[in-house]
């Protein structure tokens, strides 16, 4: 027999609180297994959509802005390349930014039923956006092999990138999720915040583009407060050999945002986990 | 020795209320605007609703407590607290030892996934590891019997395969306490057997069980003690059948008598007035409730103001379900002025379980009727068994047994 003796109240040290969550790590994983099979269930295609998305996007995007906009001309390097690795950033940010902010409330049946720690459904999340984010970086290896570019040393830091960019949407959207339990206006704000974040994020356009034109100083400093810049400009650092410098000035920003975002967001979700059970 | 110790717990929940729901974001917008115009002055009404009320009791390895009390006496918010969906606003619990609870069956399934990927999926849930699913898992199917269908996706399960799937995971947990609500309510017969049958292994085992539900004939088998709760307070603890008489003493509306000494303020009209009405309970009867052993009699009389009317009484026997158990009526006769006397016998052993009413029409000519009393007594019957095992709900409106079923050897092989 168990003979631990479990104390409930309402109160909980921070040490038993990450405890307990490492306690649970099998709900986690078969949460994630869960939500990946569930899918890509009952369709023909299955995990080909996962291709699908970012090799369409990807085109449509290098029409639109390389071809029609004539954003491509002097490129030195395939524009396709230049974008696919925007839509790739940008497809892993949006996807995980919409499944955290609604898991809860698509979980409410589990909430409302049975206790685990809380924390797991919003970071089993990951798991969606990390599937699709693998078969990106492989439809952007087969468009390098179409074009014949061999990227270099530094995409061995692409794990680091894609981790900052998952912290970036865990923080805002573990506050959306939150805050969607209790007014689920916010699952409407968040899909606006996709489709014009596509736009307005340098996806399919280089940073350098935001300098052009009238007031362009002021419009690139706003958009380097876009997390989201921090992530693209980093990834076509580390995977479009020396085409993109580093740019510190996104950077700094993304790893401030990381930081206050994430830590004040576990705050803010620990402060509410315990009502959810009495809004969802 | 003590496994679970409850302590004083209190839950509160604050009812807010602006005359308007204020659950979604305009409305929490325009609330603080609103706020900003009067300055402070807020409209807010908060209230302040206690769910449950320093509930404070222990129970002993291998009890089998049964919970019960009306809806909304905190029944619901206890186990919630005790399976830690909610916290405590007060008060602490303590626990020794791995607590299980069904709230609900197949909670947590996805109607997506097949059965196999659901028991792994709801094991993990419910807290099972992994190697324990695995040693389980042909019992649990077994079980369930759902052998054919096990790779088939649970939405095209029948909604009894489901819960049977999801009672079978639950009840392979092995847990030290096992806290269940009102699974019985669903699957047919031969499931509730099997898993009143699990519960009893349960709690042969040793191990503790939790028991809420509203069927109290099978709370009554299952249980040694029980504890009643009213608006949210414990207003008894201790042995099963005293907490049973309790609460039936407390929630049955019971009506089992109107009389009226003054024909003015009865109810009636010019022709008849209503004098008393009852139902007694026969004198060999001796247990504290009526039961469906019990015989039973109805007494009324009534006032009749008419010179030579012929009258006679129909009455109407409903289950709580407002269906009509019997109609039945006297043989019409002819009465003068004065006060009119009625008796009807119910036998023993012939009424099922349950609540019931009885209304009451007084017809003139054999055809007319005169006056209908409705509603005329509310009474409840509880259960009574002898020589069964059986526990679950009986079937039926009525449970006759003076029609008998005899049965014999009709051959030897």
């Amino acid at each position: 027999m168990d003979s631990r003796v479990r104390v409930i109240t309402n109160k909980k040290s921070i040490s038993e609180y990450i405890a307990e969550i490492w306690d649970y790590n099998e709900l986690f994983w078969i949460l994630a297994k869960r939500d990946i099979i569930v899918k890509y269930k009952q369709a023909v295609l299955g995990v080909g959509w996962a291709a699908i998305r970012p090799l369409i996007t990807t085109l449509v995007m290098a029409l639109a802005f390389g071809r029609l906009g004539k954003l491509d001309v002097g490129s030195p390097i395939p524009y396709m390349l230049i974008v696919s690795v925007g839509v790739t950033i940008w497809l892993f940010f949006s996807q995980s930014l919409t499944t955290i902010s609604t898991s809860l409330v698509l979980n409410s049946n589990l909430i409302t039923k049975v206790y685990f720690p809380r924390l797991i459904i919003p970071l089993s999340s990951i798991f969606i956006g990390l599937v699709d984010v693998v078969v990106s970086l492989a439809v952007f290896a087969g468009l390098c092999i179409f074009f014949q570019y061999v990227p270099d040393w530094k995409i061995i830091l692409i794990p680091f990138i894609l981790a900052l960019t998952f912290l970036a949407s865990f923080g805002v959207g573990l506050i959306a999720a939150v805050l969607n339990v209790k007014y689920r206006d916010i699952g409407q704000v968040i899909s606006f915040v996709v489709q014009f974040g596509t736009f307005l994020s340098p996806v399919a356009y280089l940073t350098d583009a935001y300098k052009t034109g009238a007031n362009g100083e002021l419009l690139y400093n706003l958009a380097m407060l876009n997390p989201v810049t921090g992530c693209i400009d980093a990834m076509r650092w580390a995977m479009l050999g020396d085409f993109a410098a580093f740019n510190w000035n996104s950077f700094i920003p993304l790893v401030v945002f990381v930081l206050g975002t994430f830590f004040y967001s576990i705050r803010f979700f620990r402060k509410h986990e315990d009502t959810f059970v009495d809004y969802i | 020795m003590t496994v679970l110790s409850i302590e004083n717990i209190s839950k509160k929940y604050i009812l807010n209320s602006k005359g308007k729901s204020n659950d979604d974001l305009r409305d929490t917008i325009t609330g603080w605007s609103r706020k900003l115009v009067n300055s402070g002055k807020s409209a807010d009404i908060k209230q302040d609703f206690w769910a449950l009320k320093n509930v404070s009791f222990e129970v002993k390895q291998g009890d089998r407590l049964g919970l019960v009390g009306a809806n909304g006496a905190g029944k619901s918010t206890l186990l919630k607290i005790l399976s830690q969906i909610t916290e405590p606003t007060t008060g602490s619990i303590k626990i020794r030892g791995r607590m299980a609870s069904l709230l609900e069956v197949g909670t947590g399934f996805h109607p997506e996934l097949t059965g196999r990927e659901n028991i792994f999926l709801n094991g993990a849930i419910l807290g099972m590891k992994k190697n324990e699913i695995y040693r389980h898992f042909d019992a649990i199917v077994d079980f369930a019997g759902i052998e054919k269908f096990i790779d088939t996706p649970v939405k095209r399960y029948s909604s009894g395969m489901y819960v049977r799937l999801g009672f079978a995971i639950a009840a392979h947990l092995e847990p030290e306490i096992l806290v269940v609500d009102e699974v019985l309510a669903v699957g047919d017969a031969d499931f509730q057997k099997k898993s009143i049958g699990k519960m009893r292994d349960v709690s042969n085992s040793g191990r503790t069980l939790l028991f809420v539900s509203h069927n109290l004939t099978a709370v009554q088998g299952l249980c040694n003690t029980g504890a009643y709760l009213r608006s949210g307070e414990l207003i008894k603890y201790g042995a099963i059948d005293e907490v049973i008489t309790e609460y039936v003493k407390n929630v049955s509306k019971f009506q089992l008598e109107q009389a009226w000494t003054d024909p003015d303020l009865a109810p009636g009209n010019d022709f008849v007035k209503i004098k008393t009405i009852r139902l007694v309970p026969d004198e060999s009867h001796t247990r504290p409730n009526l039961d469906t052993s019990t015989p039973l009699r109805l007494e009324m009389e009534y006032w009749n103001f008419v010179e030579n009317a012929e009258l006679n009484v129909s009455i109407f026997l409903y289950s709580m379900t407002g269906e009509c158990v019997f109609n039945i009526g006297d043989e019409a006769q002819i009465y003068q002025k004065g006060t009119v006397k009625s008796v009807c016998e119910i036998p023993g052993d012939f009424l099922n379980d349950g609540s019931y009413y009885i209304s009451v029409m007084i017809v003139r000519d054999r055809l007319a009727p005169v006056y209908f009393f409705e509603d005329a007594i509310a009474f409840d019957i509880l259960d009574y068994r002898e020589g069964t095992e059986w526990v679950g709900k009986w079937p039926g409106a009525i449970r006759p047994k003076m029609i008998g079923v005899k049965s014999w050897q009709t051959e030897l092989s």
